[in-house]
């Protein structure tokens, strides 16, 4: 791993300020996204911006008909609030089956939606319970965030402060692990919520998140296991690795949203 | 060079480290901690794991100086003295180890979940251990010994 | 030998665990020594080229670089030696191309060691290395089997033609032929032993260093056999008398075979600090380890078993195709053939068996020993095609194998070995009644209720081990001989040092050796410590593998304390005005035979070392070695049965009960002995659903993390149902036989079979390892058609 300058700011502004001194700077959550790159030295920032000293980013709060995760939350803080499992059980089962108990404990809700990595679960509870994606400058619906592998709507010296899930009618998440990374092959997020049926698969595509219209129209006329399993997804533009090759890939999408949807209920 | 201090077992520990210190290195090669162990690269072995702040976390996907001003245990402090820690002794008592190379991350994974949860079943021990690879026992004894120093913690360290 | 509360037989718990659970366990890598530098590896990134050249300018010249080594530096240094010769069917020795520790010329895998920076710091080794520029000439590269018996394939060593290393036999051909002859059913099969990486969770690391003003050399290693290391390092590569080379393989986390080959890293390490005149530490990073520990298994078999109308198994011809990568590692050889084809008799009474071998070389790293090696694939391979005769046949598979079961020991195999002693039909019956096999019908409905398929799959099993008589395995190509060393120094106060050439690295020798002597001489598990790993204080040592430690190393301590006590009884005698004949040991005492005049042990030592009053002419002291060759191999044998339920939307198997009945010989500590078993069929299991090394066709290697290369988890994993039946071995006095690799024998076979049984109402009649959710699901998709 090449060394770098590492920022503990204790202001947001703060860490805009480090970003932009450096062009080669980027922010540091958990960790657990960008470290493991950059030891096989796939990253090498000169810089790195941690937001750990920045307060205001780790609360979860409870809007009523929205539930707003602080970008500095572990996937294990979200797991086990009592705001989240009450209000969006599937997000906190979701959280509690990202990576193993010491990433979750490390790990963070922004570090992994800034990282975008396509085979990262929280892309797909974002899109599916259609949420918003807060910074210290805007707000972006999860919509127009992710924008293919590794790519965001972020522009370098963005900060994600926020993520805000509107509360759905019913929702559940099923993902397909890769054996030996375990990281999703096929993830799906169902949800019934303020903006109709969303389904929306990670893991299984090079572009990363993307939503099944198929399946979704099929949901809407009848919301049950049944109307989507027969609803087979493409398997053009799947990824093909050792564990998964497309056709395989394509075919788990079916069968985790069929058991997303029998899991809402 | 960055200077980071810690509370180390209990003890403050300050060193000079580069941006790009590992925490694993900082406890091995500057600490002389040698319990904490290094068996990959990718963040899966979980050898390396130690809590910062009461949580277990894997210190070779932590830097140094994310744990400046944190609380660190490491498989070193553990135990009161001569007496071995509960779950220690259950690993013990139960032939949970083999080799011992996974031990130290093993054991310290296993206190974060009875801190949580003081009577995990064995499917739930099996899938908190996701993160720890163990190749000698095939994890049979590693499970019991993990559910039978849960109870014997009685819900805390 | 009286049992007691630590002695043979019981669960003590383990010396070693203390230090392991406090965190205070020694390793390689957490060794340092005053002004130690660090080397760095660099490897090569294509798995076969020409070196045009290598420009090491702009690296030397990096900060904190002291040296950089290639090829052409240690050009006058011996090369990396194999182990074992094999001959093929005409005689001729095996092709047996020379190994630089550092290439020179060629690279021959991804992997390949290229040069050494050595460093200041770890980081700055590593930095330097990647400044390092090599000119590689790619060459097309062989990266599988099938690549290296190709027409016009690319050839790894212009003295290998068609990349063959050996082909070889062992059996009656003709009368194997024959045996086909008079069959009334000839079943056949084809199967991949699946290639390995074997990842001890602890990467390899070494430390060398040399002492200028004596001339010393210094070498910690994680290995297996620090004296088989010190005799290939020091007799064929440095070319240093062994008094002057010493090897510590302090604790080591893991080793499952990979740390037992001579690798060209211990070479270069203790070679480059030779020439700096000071310590040189190298740690592997796990990335680097895929790469370049020795990788296992990798056959392609085809197989034919002869059967009479009753189902009696007249004969078997086994045809193996096995790959063992760019160079010849210390056991490489040996594993295909005398490790493998020398188990087709299995349990069974096969008249008439033949097995040959053809092996090659390919653009990968290296094949060597891993946990079971060469045992496990002809166990698969057996047990496999014995199940689809059962299915072909319509003959009960429980059945089948009973009617062929040898029952008269000693047996003599067709295939060289001959059993001692055994019953096979007691640990079928055990493990029937153990795993509930006559209930299974309802278990399958009940997962049928659920959607899932359950099936249930068994293997009945022989393994040998203990390895293994010197002449013996001299006639078969061994360079060395396969005895073990044992020293028991009985100190003046009568505590006990035990000194063993074996060396643990899991297995609780601390524990199970010092249980032995305390037993046998009646003092405290407590007084009794044993030393390992380390060529200056142990006589000599061939290490641990094949689970020879205890047979073998095991008797050896027994033959020490043996003679520790006949020296004991003439010192007692002398004490007691008493005949030595007459002087009976038990229990720690020396009793004059009738009496109760007896002198302790701790009497006796202490005379021994303060002999004022002491027998005219016997030596003070009481300190004894024994070095034992054993006279046969052991062989253990049991029954595994596996049940599994899949998914058949997903594919994914889940292992839903594994019980095993194994007869392992006598039992030291029974604790220790279920936890080897434990290990040993997690990795079974491993070999059969998980792990799976791959290669591209151009030798990239694809499986090259643990992202990518699955390793058992304990989610991955049931419990396990462990029983025992016990028959002693006939040929070393504690009557123990080996449990270390049984697991990873046994089991793999009795997955897969059960897989197939739970796919057959589908369609699916075959299935490769590792059976992964996609492979199971492609079968059930082609089976739909």
């Amino acid at each position: 791993m090449n060394d770098f300058t590492y920022h503990a700011p204790t202001s947001l502004d703060d860490a805009v300020a480090a970003l932009r001194g450096d062009g080669g700077a980027k922010l540091i959550a958990g960790g657990h996204s960008l470290l493991p790159v950059m030891k096989l030295n796939l990253a090498a920032p000169s810089a790195l911006v941690s937001l750990a000293g920045v307060p205001g980013l780790g609360d979860i709060a409870d809007g009523g008909d929205s539930v707003t995760v602080g970008a500095m939350c572990s996937h294990a803080q979200v797991a086990g609030s009592a705001i989240v499992q009450a209000r969006i059980p599937a997000l906190a089962a979701m959280a509690d089956g990202i990576g193993d108990a010491q990433v979750r404990n490390a790990g963070t809700i922004g570090g992994s939606v800034a990282h975008n990595d396509p085979a990262a679960d929280y892309p797909a509870a974002c899109v599916a319970l259609g949420a918003t994606i807060v910074t210290d400058r805007r707000e972006v619906h999860a919509d127009d965030f992710f924008q293919g592998m590794f790519a965001t709507a972020l522009a370098d010296d963005e900060v994600i402060t926020e993520v805000r899930f509107p509360v759905p009618g019913r929702a559940a998440y099923a993902k397909f692990a890769n054996p030996a990374s375990k990281y999703a092959v096929a993830g799906v997020m169902v949800a019934d919520g303020p903006a109709g049926v969303r389904v929306a698969v990670t893991g299984a595509s090079g572009d990363g998140v993307f939503r099944v219209a198929e399946m979704e129209a099929a949901l809407g006329a009848s919301f049950s296991g049944e109307a989507v399993a027969g609803v087979a997804v493409s398997s053009d533009g799947m990824l093909s690795d050792t564990a998964a090759g497309a056709d395989y890939r394509a075919h788990l999408v079916t069968v985790m949203a069929k058991r997303a949807v029998e899991a809402c209920g | 060079m960055p200077t980071v201090t810690m509370t180390v077992n209990g003890m403050e520990r300050s060193g000079n480290v580069e941006g790009r210190t590992l925490l694993v290195e900082f406890l091995r090669e500057h600490l002389g901690l040698t319990g904490t162990h290094v068996g990959c690269d990718t963040s899966q072995c979980g050898a390396c794991v130690v809590h910062v702040n009461g949580t277990s976390v894997k210190s070779c996907t932590s830097l140094a100086a994310q744990a400046d001003g944190a609380e660190v245990t490491t498989i070193e402090g553990l135990a009161n003295g001569s007496d071995l820690h509960p779950m220690q002794e259950a690993f013990r008592e139960h032939h949970g180890l083999q080799c011992g190379f996974c031990t130290p991350g093993m054991v310290m994974s296993a206190v974060d979940l009875a801190n949580q949860n003081a009577d995990p079943s064995e499917h739930e021990v099996r899938e908190w251990l996701e993160g720890n690879l163990c190749r000698c026992t095939g994890y049979h004894n590693i499970v019991k010994a993990v559910q039978a120093g849960a109870r014997a913690m009685g819900g805390g360290s | 030998m009286s049992a007691n509360g630590s002695g043979i037989g019981a669960s003590v718990k383990r010396k070693e665990d203390t230090r392991f659970l406090t965190g205070r366990g020694r390793y390689t890598d957490d060794i340092n020594l005053p002004g130690q530098l660090y080397g760095y590896i660099l490897r090569s990134p294509v798995a076969h080229a020409n070196i045009g050249g290598i420009d090491t300018s702009a690296a030397a010249a990096a900060p904190g670089v002291h040296a950089i080594f290639t090829g052409t530096d240690m050009e006058g240094v011996g090369g990396i030696p194999t182990g074992w010769l094999i001959h093929s069917k005409d005689g001729e020795p095996m092709v047996e191309p020379g190994h630089p520790a550092l290439a020179l010329g060629k690279v021959r895998y991804v992997g390949d060691c290229v040069a050494i920076v050595v460093a200041e710091t770890r980081e700055q080794a590593k930095e330097a290395a990647n400044l390092i520029d090599v000119d590689y000439q790619d060459l097309p590269a062989v990266a599988s089997i099938e690549a290296a018996e190709a027409e016009g394939a690319a050839q790894v060593f212009d003295e290998a033609p068609g990349n063959v290393c050996y082909d070889w036999e062992v059996g009656d051909r003709a009368a194997t032929d024959a045996a086909f002859d008079e069959a009334t059913h000839v079943v056949s099969i084809d199967v991949v032993n699946n290639r390995l990486i074997p990842n001890a969770i602890e990467p390899r690391a070494a430390i060398a260093n040399y002492d200028p003003a004596t001339g010393d050399y210094t070498l910690y290693t994680t290995s297996q056999n620090p004296h088989l290391i010190r005799l290939l390092l020091g007799a064929f590569v440095l070319q240093l008398p062994e008094h002057k080379l010493r090897i510590v393989a302090p604790d080591v986390g893991g080793g499952f075979g990979s740390k037992i080959p001579h690798y060209a890293e211990e070479a270069i390490l203790t070679w480059t600090a030779g020439q700096l005149g000071r310590p040189v530490k190298w740690t592997c990073e796990r990335i680097d380890a895929f790469k370049s520990d020795t990788h296992g298994r990798d056959h392609i078999s085809t197989a034919r078993l002869a059967l009479d109308a009753d189902g009696k198994f007249l004969g078997l011809h086994v045809s193996t195709k096995a790959n063992l990568g760019a160079y010849l590692s210390t056991f490489a050889t040996c594993v295909p053939t005398y490790l493998y084809g020398i188990l087709f008799a299995g349990p069974y009474t096969t008249p008439a068996v033949y097995c040959e071998v053809k092996s090659f070389f390919t653009n990968t790293v290296p094949v060597d020993a891993l946990r079971g090696a060469g045992r496990p694939e002809a166990t698969y391979l057996l047990e496999r095609l014995v199940e689809k005769a059962a299915v072909e046949l319509g003959i009960d598979r429980v059945e089948i194998r009973r009617k062929n079961f040898i029952r008269e020991f000693p047996y003599q195999t067709p295939v060289a070995l001959q059993y001692d002693q055994g019953d096979y039909d007691a640990t079928l019956d055990l493990a029937l009644k153990a795993s509930d096999w006559a209930g299974f019908e309802a278990r399958r409905a009940e997962s049928a209720a659920r959607g899932k398929c359950r099936g249930i799959g068994i293997s009945t099993f022989i393994e040998a081990c203990g390895i293994a008589p010197s002449a013996v395995v001299g006639s078969l190509g061994a360079r060395a001989g396969l005895y073990e060393s044992g020293s028991v120094r009985v100190h003046p106060t009568g505590s006990v040092s035990v000194f063993t050439g074996t060396h643990s690295h899991g297995q609780g020798h601390e524990t199970t050796f010092a249980q032995i002597v305390s037993d046998m001489l009646g003092v405290d598990f407590e007084a009794v410590d044993v030393v390992h790993g380390d060529s200056a204080k142990i006589p000599f040592g061939m290490g641990t593998y094949g689970s020879r430690s205890l047979a073998v190393g095991g008797t050896a301590i027994y033959l020490a304390v043996e003679k520790v006590i006949e020296k004991g009884k003439k010192i007692a005698a002398h004490l007691l005005e008493a005949s030595a004949e007459d002087i009976e040991f038990e229990n720690g005492s020396f009793t004059v035979a009738g009496t109760d005049r007896s002198k302790s042990l701790g009497e006796v030592a202490l005379t021994a070392y303060v002999p004022h009053n002491y027998p005219a002419g016997l030596e003070p002291g009481l300190e004894e070695t024994a070095f034992y060759d054993p006279l046969n191999f052991t062989f253990p044998a049991g029954t595994h049965v596996a049940e599994v339920e899949v998914d058949p939307e997903t594919g994914e198997v889940e292992v839903v009960s594994v019980t095993g009945a194994d007869d392992v010989g006598r039992i030291i500590n029974p604790m220790i002995v279920d936890g080897q078993l434990h290990g040993g069929l997690a990795h079974g299991i491993g070999q059969a659903l998980l792990e799976e090394c791959l290669y591209q066709d151009d030798g990239q290697l694809q499986t090259g993390s643990y992202l990518d290369y699955t390793m058992p988890r304990a989610a991955d994993l049931p419990s396990f149902n462990i029983n025992h039946n016990t028959t002693l071995c006939t040929h070393n006095p504690l009557g123990v036989k080996g449990v270390g690799e049984v697991g990873s024998i046994g089991v793999p076979p009795a997955v897969i079979n059960a897989v197939i049984d739970a796919l057959r109402p589908l369609g699916v009649n075959d299935m490769a390892m590792p059976a992964t959710s996609q492979r199971v699901w492609q079968a059930i998709q082609q089976a739909r058609g």
